[in-house]
């Protein structure tokens, strides 16, 4: 994996890193309006980064959440557990 | 439903094989205390939690320890996937390899295999949630262990991340505890 394509994945695993732990403190603080305000904003660059990645590299998610236009990408390594960081 | 993302939740890098560590950290991949048996402890209790927000922090946290998962397998996977022979055999873990190769497979650090005991789901919320804090405990107790194990910084480093996530499911799950509680009591007055 080149520099750049992992630059943009770490940024994509950050992001998402602060989508799940919001998530999961506004699953019991559902009324914290700033901490919802907070994790919409992650959720809208989290949303722009995959979207850039995925029209570099092919598709991060299975079952149709992204299309695959020309050529069935899915296949393509590396795996989660290849990935050389 | 569930969606696999081909990414990791956390970087994931080894110094080279260590067939050693490999041994001990399988522990948490398919031990008494490892992700699997967190992720399908919370993930069949949820059905039968009170509250929309329970419902949900089960749901999510089940969902995140299905990851953890991921970290643990890929962690162990890269220490031993280039080991030589001999050094499986100098770390004890000939034995392993004779049923499982380099592969995968959920099993103690001790070679026991896992088994649904571990876990438990008795209906009752409150019951339920305060397993689930011990659980975390317990996974925050081992991941330090593994890090005063541990000879490898990188590997190191992606334990420290699974150890602080284990005080913040713990946290989450206090607080649902909470939520919980005070249903109930409403439900006994009004």
């Amino acid at each position: 994996m080149d520099g750049q394509r992992l630059s943009l994945l770490k940024k994509i695993m950050a992001l998402e890193f602060t989508c799940v732990d919001f998530n999961l403190y506004l699953d019991t603080h559902p009324e914290d309006y700033r901490a919802l305000a907070e994790y919409n904003a992650a959720s809208e660059a989290l949303l722009a980064a995959k979207k850039e990645y995925e029209n570099l590299y092919g598709p991060l998610t299975n079952y149709g959440s992204t299309p695959s236009p020309q050529a069935w990408r899915w296949i393509d390594e590396p795996w989660p557990w290849e990935t050389t960081f | 439903m569930w969606i696999f993302e081909k990414k990791l939740e956390y970087p994931v890098r080894v110094g080279g094989p260590n067939p050693r560590l490999a041994k001990v950290i399988i522990t948490q991949y398919g031990g008494p205390d490892g992700e699997l048996a967190a992720s399908l402890r919370y993930l069949t209790q949820r059905y039968t939690m009170p509250l929309p927000q329970a419902k949900a922090v089960l749901t999510d946290i089940g969902t995140e320890e299905l990851a953890h998962m991921e970290i643990v397998a890929t962690l162990v996977y890269n220490l031993i996937k280039d080991a030589p022979l001999e050094e499986i055999k100098r770390a004890g873990l000939d034995g392993y390899y004779a049923d499982h190769d380099r592969a995968l497979y959920f099993v103690n650090a001790a070679g026991a295999p896992w088994t649904a005991t571990y876990i438990q789901s008795k209906g009752d919320p409150v019951t339920d949630l305060h397993e689930n804090m011990a659980a975390e405990q317990k996974a925050r107790s081992t991941y330090e262990y593994l890090i005063q194990l541990s000879d490898d910084p990188d590997v190191s480093d992606t334990l420290k991340f699974l150890r602080e996530r284990e005080i913040v499911h713990f946290q989450r799950f206090g607080e649902t505890l909470n939520l919980v509680h005070e249903y109930l009591d409403r439900k006994k007055y009004y």
